[in-house]
């Protein structure tokens, strides 16, 4: 089946040559160069909006409820006087994390990635289906719009925290952010689940089907294989929380009682009866979960194979990486219950969960080590990509360590939904997968751009935001184990946390310290698509497919015919069975579609 | 004549320096500039700076240890608090020796290993050996730390209930908390937010016998040294009932009755007279001082226990607050009987 579907994508880019018209090339594009642009571009733009409310925020945690013109500018009636609104708080972290989870970090580094390297390297002429893939990107736009659109509704956008926990997101009575912000914020994720389904079943059904010829499973580069148990951990779990949506629309709107039951708001007793928020929670984070592995799997595989590349080593333990992979990827769907030790389920539960939990650091353990292992005696080549590879590792170990104490349902009795999560869960996901995704971006943006970015500026962005977000998340430990909890509008109201006043002060100016240094990057990267160096074919001298594809980007990918595979993609620094010198003389790499020489010896891929 | 020539000379050093720079431009593939791909000097500068970041992070690290673990809370309050304690501090000196150890190795090996001119990676693709050692360490690790945890867990959330039990029903709606006691019966009355009428704010069933004698109080005052076994109830949305200085913590869920146990060990005078405590309030106080947006009486902060939310409420959620005072058996006695109850409350 695949290989018919083949010859005729094959006839199908040899026969037409059309001129694209514009709206075909750039807008309504089924052609995954584009479309992963296209996500990339979207994703930016709303990190760059999630980034700049987290600083509206911080800036009322330093100062509470001092005066800024800037929030009368951008807040309006929410920020008379300049004073921020408790609501408008709310409503601002409930929106930044919305954005950062699924719309950077989910769609800005999941679709750009998938889309972009999938088809390339495997050597794929187009994703499955092209359509499928337009229309996934044109539905998370949609989304992305109507997300923002319920910012400026007049009763304000959603402010129930991210997870959106009913009877709160469920009555409007209860706040004034769930009512026409809420209805926006769900219409808009159902269409991002619907969105995100479609893109992550493209992936799927293109790595298992067209692979090219030679490419076998254990032959896959790491970032592969990394998206394709991304889009089946999507699958499985992002359906669920459409079903929680749904639910929740239907308490909100049609007087169903999946939610709520017992409530007396505003001098009134509701009619609902016999639901539980707590089914809610369940819901969400058989989602929620999964979902942190869907940000971070991406990253890492991104990572995997920048380290490899640029230590012209092989990654260590290539087998072990695929087995955590899938090991993280099992285990991701059965510990949701660690965000709900203190929800009211049962206790025996939350051991349960303990457990589970608990494993899951083995595999993320092993990788760490294998990072580290593949730094080891290599000859590491600099790139602001691998600075960004290195970053996520230290990142990855830092908030995971703390995962520890947090997957402890005893030790999360007195942290649970203090400043200590919100330093644990940024460091691993937020801060590891932003640097997943801007180490994609130095790495791939020759194959994306024809182009190459300045690397002097991301050396700057880098360091900058290397030593930003640990200023931001180091000491946020620290207030969060004095019972500083999540949330709150301001400290003031309890004289006990004066003392860390002083520590929010800090962090606020290292976060304003690590969003000036995204400026450098945002600069580098328009200013390089125009005017950028022009890029060599393979400028990192890499081995996967992509870099044997032509710099230009053309329909179908390759010219003639498509590449074979005669190795797996870490053959760096291999050396000849007389070990005089590398297989390829005077070469450390030896491409994917090389086929094997006669002095080498073979490998089990 | 020498000037001529030395002209001559120059002239044609020129000429070929710019001979040499053009063979070298057309040596190159007319597309390739990998001037923006780091070379020797690239590698040279980054990865001492690799060095150099390692260094700031154990700064930042041994400084935030050094200026901010007086924040942690104090000794804990209630009975199976030392026992969280010690497991939290085994698990950040294991967290800590791992982050210290890892750490090291990852930016050391950034900077020994930056690359070189002539410097030849070694093909190392795997060792089983090594990737057992590193998957059974965590495993032994892990295990010890959760069976430890669960242990501890097991037991702090079956609290042995005894007939000396304090039941008290801790209420939470936007944005406060009531305490109800049971009163000389023991036993709570019924309730549902459908009986909440007038000054009946906690939808206590007045038709239940049991519930004549409970009472209701903005503050919750505990007896020292006796398990309380405390039922959660919200009239609204989720809350959570975050009680720190005690290491515990349950939330309040409409709809349903949630339940969490502990047993007070430290008097709120008590706590107020340790050097923690004293310490702490000194400084609150002296922050306090300088502020000349507060009264009098606010700049002479007080320590006293307290219950506050934790789970987003609404639009006050920051100042969802009650006040604890752990007390003596005869003084707990007293300060209950000078209170109203629902009866009472009711009939008047």
């Amino acid at each position: 089946m695949s290989a018919v579907t083949q010859a005729h994508v094959e006839d199908h880019s040899h026969d037409h040559h059309h001129e694209q018209s514009f709206i075909e090339k750039y807008i309504f594009s089924t052609d995954h160069k584009m479309i992963a642009k296209q996500y990339l571009i979207t994703g930016l733009i709303m990190g760059f909006i999630g980034i700049a409310m987290s600083l509206l925020f911080r800036m009322q945690l330093a100062w509470p409820e001092k005066s800024f013109w800037i929030f009368e500018a951008l807040l309006g009636k929410f920020g008379t006087d300049g004073v921020m609104d408790p609501g408008a708080y709310l409503a601002l972290v409930t929106i930044h994390g919305t954005i950062m989870v699924f719309f950077v970090l989910t769609a800005g580094l999941s679709g750009t990635f998938s889309n972009l390297l999938i088809p390339l390297q495997i050597g794929a002429r187009d994703m499955a289906s092209g359509f499928l893939n337009m229309l996934s990107y044109w539905l998370f736009f949609i989304s992305s719009v109507i997300m923002l659109s319920s910012l400026f509704v007049e009763s304000g956008p959603a402010s129930a925290g991210w997870t959106v926990y009913p009877p709160l997101s469920a009555l409007p009575e209860a706040i004034s952010g769930s009512g026409m912000g809420m209805t926006l914020w769900l219409i808009s994720m159902a269409i991002f689940i619907a969105s995100s389904l479609l893109g992550s079943l493209n992936y799927i059904v293109t790595v298992l089907n067209l692979r090219t010829e030679g490419m076998s499973m254990t032959r896959l580069p790491l970032t592969i294989w990394a998206f394709f148990v991304t889009a089946i951990i999507g699958t499985v779990s992002f359906p669920v929380l459409l079903s929680a949506a749904l639910l929740l629309i239907m308490d909100r709107s049609f007087g169903t009682s999946f939610f709520l039951s017992d409530i007396y708001i505003q001098g009134e007793v509701l009619s609902h009866q016999g639901g539980s928020p707590v089914l809610y929670e369940h819901l969400f984070w058989f989602l929620g979960h999964p979902e942190v592995y869907i940000v971070l799997l991406p990253a890492l595989g991104i990572t995997s194979e920048v380290i490899a590349t640029n230590a012209r080593k092989p990654i260590f333990g290539y087998r072990a990486m695929v087995a955590s992979i899938l090991a993280i990827a099992f285990l991701s769907t059965i510990v949701w219950g660690h965000h709900m030790f203190v929800s009211g389920m049962n206790p025996f539960l939350g051991s349960v969960f303990t457990f589970t939990t608990l494993l899951i650091a083995i595999p993320s353990a092993v990788k760490a080590f294998n990072y580290i292992t593949t730094l080891w005696k290599g000859n590491l080549q600099m790139n602001p990509g691998m600075l960004f590879s290195i970053g996520l590792v230290s990142t990855f170990i830092t908030g995971g360590l703390t995962g520890i104490i947090l997957g402890d349902s005893t030790l999360d009795i007195n942290v649970h939904d203090t400043y200590f999560v919100v330093a644990h869960f940024h460091l691993v996901m937020g801060i590891s997968a932003l640097y997943g995704l801007f180490a994609g971006v130095y790495h791939w943006f020759p194959k994306m751009f024809g182009k190459m970015m300045n690397k002097n500026l991301g050396y700057i962005h880098f360091w900058i935001t290397a030593v930003g977000a640990y200023g931001v998340f180091f000491p946020m430990h620290f207030i969060g184990m004095a019972g500083l909890p999540r949330r709150y509008y301001t400290n003031t109201a309890f004289p006990y946390f004066d003392d860390l006043a002083d520590v929010n002060v800090l962090i606020t100016l290292f976060a304003f310290l690590t969003a000036f240094a995204q400026l450098f990057f945002i600069y580098n990267f328009v200013h390089s698509i125009f005017y950028g160096k022009k890029a060599p074919k393979n400028p990192w001298r890499a081995n996967t497919l992509e870099w044997t594809a032509p710099v230009e980007h053309i329909h179908g990918n390759w010219y003639g015919e498509l590449p074979k595979v005669y190795r797996w993609a870490y053959d760096y620094s291999k050396m000849n069975k007389d070990e005089t010198d590398y297989v390829i003389p005077g070469q450390d790499f030896i491409p994917q579609n090389v086929p094997l020489h006669d002095n080498e010896e073979e490998l089990n891929h | 004549m020498t000037v001529f020539l030395i002209i001559i000379v120059v002239a044609l050093l020129g000429v070929t320096l710019w001979q040499i720079s053009k063979i070298l431009e057309l040596s190159k593939p007319a597309d390739a500039d990998d001037s923006q791909v780091a070379d020797n000097k690239d590698n040279n500068t980054q990865g001492k700076i690799m060095l150099a970041f390692m260094v700031f992070f154990y700064l930042l690290m041994g400084y935030s240890f050094w200026n901010y673990s007086k924040f942690y809370l104090p000794e804990a309050s209630a009975s199976h608090g030392a026992d969280y304690d010690r497991l939290m501090f085994i698990s950040i000196g294991i967290i800590m020796v791992v982050q210290v150890f890892t750490q090291a190795l990852l930016h050391w090996f950034s900077y020994k290993y930056r690359g070189k001119k002539g410097q030849k990676a070694l093909f190392y693709a795997d060792n089983d050996k090594l990737e057992f050692i590193w998957t059974i360490i965590p495993v032994v690790v892990l295990a010890g730390l959760i069976i430890y945890g669960l242990f501890s867990w097991s037991e702090i959330m079956n609290p042995e209930e005894t007939e000396d039990t304090l039941v008290v029903e801790v209420y939470a709606y936007q944005f406060d908390w009531r305490a109800r006691y049971a009163g000389k019966d023991g036993t709570l009355g019924k309730a549902n937010v459908r009986f909440i009428e007038g000054v009946n704010q906690l939808g206590v069933d007045e038709s239940d016998p049991y519930a004549a004698d409970d009472i209701i109080t903005n503050e919750l005052h505990l007896p020292v040294n006796r398990s309380v076994l405390f039922k959660f109830r919200s009239q609204d949305v989720l809350h959570s009932a975050y009680f720190p200085h005690f290491r515990a913590q349950m939330n309040v869920v409409p709809g349903m009755i949630t339940e969490f146990g502990f047993t007070p060990t430290t008097t709120t005078k008590e706590i107020r007279n340790t050097d923690y405590m004293v310490d702490k309030v000194s400084t609150i106080n002296d922050i306090r001082s300088g502020r000349e947006d507060l009264d009098d009486d606010e700049r002479n902060y007080e320590f006293d226990y307290y219950l506050l939310c934790n789970k987003i409420c609404g639009v006050s959620h920051y100042n969802m607050q009650m006040k604890i005072v752990v007390e003596e058996e005869e003084e707990f006695q007293e300060w209950l009987s000078e209170q109203q109850t629902f009866g009472e409350l009711m009939n008047n």
